[in-house]
């Protein structure tokens, strides 16, 4: 109280000055609470109203889903409605690696409930290396119901791995068609950049597989259909919450072949053991009949990616089952060369039909003996003569007398040395050597000796299979040929439309119609009275063919071809180009085995087989190769 | 009414003032609007947000009617309770998600950082008070290792979020006591000297969360994710907002936290700007009304312990939309009265429960 009164004063204004000073300090406090809070406010004002738009938009992105709805795929059947290709509806096992951490010890985990194979982890492996890690991939495919329930009851314990329905692809006849249904498999980074580049990446959206090969892959656009969207609101999860619209996808057209699945069948057994090749044309189309490359191989296997083990063994077979031999093997034509070359001689005017020359068992030609096949020789031979019994002397004079390049000229007619245009890829031209394209490949002009060979189908040139039918079937047709093509009709599903694939004429050979009787007559020959007799003995029509042997490795002058002496691999191709019946063809075959010696011996009877079949709907009975019929051994 | 029960009505609500207890009970009200929509109209949710506040109402009128010197004299025991719990805590706590925060004691764990949130602005306004007559610059000196003590302890658990708001609180003391604008120069200027290292002591999450605010497209997936979506939920709210229910980014999941840290997202999103200006007065109605208590407290304890009770509270509003509207990093703090949660909402009631105090309580003292 004395201290009051001392100094009442000083106390007093100290303390209102602190006042004052608090005040002041609690006014800028204030005014920074103002300051922060008009922050907030522009910061609010900047998002809510300038960016609003882009703000809004990112929402939107945010809660919708464009979820493509992946269309069936389109089914192929042969002509009578066999299912070659088609779907099934399946569960599988699906794991999405990037929610896995050890993606093993779940497959092990899994293993206790599932059964997993060596095989699936393999091939789950591959699926990994190949694909986004956001995807999930199956590791099983066809659960059994018991597989589903018992997964069902322990799916609490793996997260990460899930039950899908999809729909999968199935080739039922297996290696049969091969390789000319082809099969689908997983699009690779490569494919993917070639749709976008095609612009048909929003209609693959969702879709895993594509053709690789065969018609899966050349009829792709119409097999795979339209995909469908679903406009979907998601949550942050991606779970779907509502469907907000939604267009249905277009289901993909279905293939219907020329092809025979019993024809096919029929030529596969008449193989036997034997690799080859087997091509039939309806003349009158160009609508293949069969189309058979031995052997085959399982394309169920590559549909969800072939294991390494199983695709080690089918790419180091030496059998080596995945070459299209029909389409992409190229073989020295042999005799079956002949008749072309005969036809060229009646159509340049170098030889008469009855014109005949004497074969003293082989043509000397600058100081090189050509020899003919029959020690001896044919003694006098005219043309039918020399297509019958398959003289070589003949047309070592012939082919002299032609030169190459008239050779040339006449043979790119019938379609040798260019590709057929068939609706698969993958197809070989093959090659019809002419000086010019000697000069090209290996920069050397040609010797007029190298001609010699080529007469009878040796020599430079190779050809497929595939065009070895397509030229006999366009003699078949009187000169007028068709391009080859698998696939007889597309149908459209939804409007049950079918959009047939019209035969299309390539061109009419220039020959005349007297020149091609001759050759007509002399093939009917062949399988009458030549070397084909054996092969067609008692068949109730008439057929014309011929025979012809491909040496895979030549024989030094002077030398005989023995055939047991020979490696297997290095040993003859035997070839047998025919058609039938012979006054009105309706089909048309080119037959190829490889190392199989003579063609009349082992391509003949398949042709057989094949005609039994597809004109008098004859089962083949087993076959009795004959080994000492001399005219087996001649062509 | 008759005239005794207008007596009585008149000693219940003596400690009340009026005007902040309308504010609270409106932010609240945004609040449970907002926990509603949030939690996918759990009525579970809003009604255990009710329960929290009743009995956060409860302790804001015990501590309405509270004298201040009482707080006064538990502020220095607190203080050490504090620090000792903050010690033990580093010695035997329990490690969750990586940090050492929790210390259990028999029956429940508690986090002591969330005490240091009143003891710290508690004691340094009584520190102050006590020394009011002679107060030099050993005193303020005194006072920022008071306030460093704790914040250490915190910084090492880590618990960087906390640390700050403490800081503020600590830090508001001290600016309204007076603290003079040289040190406090210097001590800006130290602190940016100080940030490389602070940088190079800080763990990966905690940079990550200052580099992901500045630019948060880095990490879209991870650390950023938050904010990305935060932000888009608020921008894409517009100026009047998609509706109460009505927001994609509440609804779908798209954001975190929906009802406690990152509630402001769903109210901005479904109430727009004009909704967000609404709250953001709100919220100066509350700190505007501190402040008037404040500046008319009688003694110099009030007039800090007020002052930093009412900047904290808007230091939690400013973080927390600054946070969720990209401008901060994310840091574990509620919107205060808003969020869902007990603990901030009492904590928040018991701070302006010794406001209404104050104000009520200013004339006894000066009489």
């Amino acid at each position: 109280m004395s201290e009051l009164t001392i100094n009442p004063g000083v106390e007093l204004r100290n303390s209102r000055l602190e006042i004052y000073h608090f005040r002041l300090r609690l006014a800028i406090a204030s005014g920074f609470v103002l300051c922060m809070f008009f922050l907030l406010f522009v910061r609010f004002f900047y998002l809510q109203v300038v960016q609003h738009d882009y703000y809004s938009t990112l929402a939107e992105a945010n809660r919708i889903s464009i979820v493509p709805i992946v269309p069936n795929r389109g089914i192929i059947v042969d002509r009578n409605g066999v299912l070659l290709a088609n779907n099934y509806s399946a569960y599988t096992l699906e794991i999405t690696p990037h929610k896995v951490e050890d993606i093993d010890a779940l497959i092990d985990d899994l293993a206790t409930v599932i059964e997993i194979t060596p095989k699936d982890r393999r091939r789950f492996r591959k699926l990994i290396e190949e694909s986004k890690s956001f995807e999930s991939l199956p590791i099983r495919t066809r659960l059994s119901d018991e597989e589903i329930a018992r997964f069902a009851a322990n799916r609490y314990r793996f997260p990460g791995v899930e039950i899908n329905a999809r729909l999968f692809r199935q080739y039922p006849q297996a290696a049969l068609f091969s390789h000319v249904v082809g099969h689908i498999g997983r699009i690779n980074p490569r494919e993917i950049e070639q749709l976008a580049a095609d612009g048909l990446d929003a209609n693959y959206r969702g879709t895993d597989y594509i053709g690789k090969v065969g018609l899966e892959q050349s009829y792709e656009t119409h097999l795979h259909g339209t995909t469908g969207v679903e406009e979907v609101e998601v949550d942050a999860a991606g779970r779907a919450v509502r469907t907000l619209s939604r267009s249905a996808p277009v289901s993909g057209n279905n293939l219907a072949l020329n092809l025979d699945a019993k024809l096919q069948e029929v030529v596969y057994r008449a193989f036997g053991d034997n690799r080859g090749a087997l091509v039939a044309i309806d003349p009158a189309t160009g609508g293949v009949l069969a189309f058979v490359s031995k052997p085959g191989f399982d394309p169920n296997l590559f549909v969800d990616g072939i294991d390494p083990k199983n695709w080690k063994e089918l790419n180091e077979s030496i059998d080596r089952p995945m070459v299209n031999r029909a389409l992409a093997g190229t073989y020295p034509p042999g005799s079956t060369f002949k008749p072309f070359m005969a036809l060229a001689a009646l159509t340049y005017g170098k030889r008469r039909p009855e014109q005949v020359i004497s074969d003293p068992g082989g043509y000397n030609f600058g100081g090189h003996f050509f020899r003919d096949d029959k020690v001896g020789g044919h003694g006098m031979v005219d043309m039918y003569k020399s297509i019958v019994v398959s003289c070589d002397t003949y047309y070592y004079m012939l082919a002299n007398d032609l030169g190459i390049d008239n050779i040339s000229m006449f043979m790119k007619q019938f379609g040798f040395g260019s590709r057929t245009g068939i609706d698969i890829t993958g197809e070989s031209a093959g090659i019809l050597p002419s000086q010019e394209w000697k000069m090209k490949r290996f920069r050397q002009k040609w010797y007029a000796g190298e001609t010699i060979s080529v007469g009878i189908g040796q020599g430079y040139n190779t050809y497929t299979p595939l065009q070895l039918a397509q030229a006999m079937a366009t003699i078949a047709n009187d000169g007028v040929m068709f391009r080859p093509h698998i696939v007889n009709y597309v149908e459209n599903i939804v409007t049950r439309n079918r959009s047939v694939v019209e035969p299309q004429p390539l061109r009419t050979v220039d020959v005349k119609p007297e020149h091609l009787q001759v050759v007509k007559d002399a093939l009917i020959g062949v399988n009458k009275e030549g070397t084909g007799a054996r092969a067609f003995a008692g068949a109730p029509y008439t057929s014309a063919g011929k025979t012809g042997t491909a040496q895979v490795i030549a024989i030094k002058q002077g030398e005989k071809y023995v055939e047991s002496r020979v490696a297997e691999k290095h040993r003859d191709h035997a070839l047998f180009i025919a058609y039938a019946p012979a006054d009105k063809p309706k089909i048309a075959v080119a037959v190829l085995v490889e190392n199989a010696g003579f063609g009349a011996r082992a391509a003949a009877p398949i042709a057989r087989a094949v005609f039994d079949y597809y004109l008098l709907g004859k089962q083949p009975i087993p076959l009795k190769p004959g080994k000492d019929d001399p005219n087996d051994t001649q062509d | 009414m008759t005239p005794r029960i207008r007596r009585v009505t008149r000693a219940l609500t003596a400690h009340i003032d009026s005007q902040l207890l309308i504010a609270l009970l409106l932010l609240m009200a945004v609040g449970l609007i907002t926990i509603f929509s949030g939690s996918n109209q759990s009525a579970a949710r809003v009604s255990s947000q009710l329960a929290n506040i009743v009995v956060a109402l409860g302790v804001l009128y015990v501590f309405a009617h509270i004298p201040p010197h009482y707080l006064m004299r538990i502020a220095l025991p607190l203080y050490v309770l504090g620090v000792l719990l903050l010690v033990c805590v580093a010695l035997f706590g329990d490690i969750v998600n990586g940090a050492r925060r929790w210390l259990y004691i028999g029956v429940t764990r508690i986090q002591p950082s969330e005490l240091m949130k009143i003891a710290v602005p508690l004691m340094l306004a009584w520190y102050f008070d006590r020394y009011e007559a002679t107060l030099k610059l050993k005193n303020y000196i005194v006072a920022v290792a008071l306030l460093l003590v704790p914040i250490g302890l915190i910084v090492r658990q880590p618990d960087l979020g906390t640390a700050l708001l403490i800081t503020a609180a600590g830090g508001y003391v001290l600016f309204l006591a007076g603290l003079s604008w040289r040190i406090i120069g210097g001590l800006a200027i130290a602190g940016a000297a100080c940030m490389p290292f602070v940088w190079g002591m800080m763990h990966d999450y905690q940079r990550q969360r200052i580099l992901t605010l500045i630019d948060p497209t880095q990490d879209p997936l991870g650390a950023g994710y938050h904010t990305i979506q935060s932000t888009i939920a608020v921008g894409s709210g517009g100026i009047i907002g998609k509706g109460w229910l009505q927001g994609t980014q509440t609804h779908l999941d798209f954001i975190p936290e929906r009802t406690t840290d990152f509630i402001f997202a769903v109210y901005s999103e479904e109430w727009g700007l004009l909704g967000n200006m609404v709250l953001l007065f709100l919220f100066l109605l509350v700190i505007a009304r501190g402040v008037v208590i404040t500046a008319n407290a009688a003694t110099l304890f009030t007039r800090l312990f007020g002052g930093a009770i009412t900047l904290t509270f808007f230091t939690y509003a400013f973080v927390n939309m600054g946070m969720v509207s990209g401008i901060l990093p994310v840091v574990g703090v509620p919107l205060p009265l808003v969020s869902y949660g007990g603990t901030s909402l009492v904590t928040i009631c018991l701070g302006l429960g010794i406001l209404m105090s104050i104000e009520t309580h200013k004339k006894l003292v000066q009489s």
